[in-house]
């Protein structure tokens, strides 16, 4: 059963990867290049630095903020279901 | 399917560092394989906490109310993402943080629309799930006007042509972004029902301490 759900994730992760890369699309809005553009007058980095950190540590506070109250709820409704008996 | 998506994550940096640099953005354009996946989870959570909502509203499901809360804080939470990714792309891109065109205004007021339901649901008392649950229709309401926005009204955001012109070299990292913020959503949405399934059982069970 586990074995089965990570092909099908498996299979949504390459599907619309392959799918792009079989249709090759016509000219588009976003032109690739291969070298940063020169004469930039704002760094891009620390703005790329500061987008993906916030994005990371915004997950992992969250990941924790819920298991934090998962934990807390679980061990009252232990607490209530031993009280019950 | 947590480690599926962290390790997707973890990946997901030297994926985006192959992906050539954009013409006239230049470096700066990589922040949209973390910016357009977060604004689609925006969008999805604001469309299933409204599903949710009338589940609990029109079929009386008490259990679609804590899918409802579990989509409206995860609504918050990625459009949090999108509103600050959003604009340090912007500041480089078009020399400003932040422009009042219909896609950003319509995506802040989403943003505003499920932080009221948030403090709706935690201090509005009795009946405040149901208020909430019309709340998070209207949000709903809001999502298509916001991904046609852009096409309908002068923007400097790209279009949402964008995504199927990509040239494959772009279009591969973009995908597998999507796919793993995808995946981590599904995680965050079942962990944070599952929180408030047992909060309910917490709640009933004091009920019945107090009757018997």
């Amino acid at each position: 059963m586990r074995l089965r759900s990570l092909l099908l994730i498996a299979c949504l992760a390459v599907m619309p990867m392959a799918a792009h890369a079989a249709v090759q699309p016509p000219s588009g809005d976003f032109v690739p290049v291969d070298e940063t553009v020169p004469g930039e007058q704002i760094p891009a980095l620390p703005l790329i630095a500061a987008a993906y950190g916030f994005i990371w540590v915004g997950v992992l506070g969250y990941v924790w903020s819920i298991g934090r109250r998962l934990q807390k709820v679980e061990a009252e409704l232990a607490d209530l279901e031993s009280r019950g008996k | 399917m947590l480690a599926v998506a962290a390790g997707m994550f973890a990946l997901a940096p030297f994926m985006i560092n192959a992906a050539p640099n954009e013409a006239t953005m230049g470096l700066v354009y990589k922040i949209y394989f973390f910016h357009m996946p977060s604004a689609w989870m925006f969008m999805v959570a604001a469309i299933t906490a409204g599903i949710a909502s009338a589940r609990f509203l029109f079929l009386k499901r008490p259990s679609a109310d804590g899918w409802a809360l579990a989509a409206g804080e995860l609504a918050v939470v990625f459009g949090a993402f999108t509103l600050v990714t959003g604009p340090l792309w912007a500041r480089k891109a078009w020399g400003v943080w932040w422009v009042w065109d219909a896609r950003l205004t319509s995506s802040l007021m989403l943003f505003m629309i499920f932080v009221a339901y948030l403090l709706l649901r935690k201090y509005g008392g009795p009946g405040s799930d149901k208020l909430g649950a019309g709340m998070a229709l209207f949000g709903m309401a809001n999502v298509p006007f916001i991904y046609v926005s852009v096409n309908y009204w002068r923007t400097f955001h790209p279009l949402t042509s964008v995504v199927p012109t990509l040239p494959v070299e772009m279009g591969i990292p973009l995908w597998y972004c999507v796919t793993a913020f995808t995946l981590l959503f599904i995680v965050l949405l079942r962990m944070r029902t599952r929180l408030e399934h047992q909060r309910a059982r917490v709640e009933a069970l004091y009920l019945l301490e107090d009757e018997s």
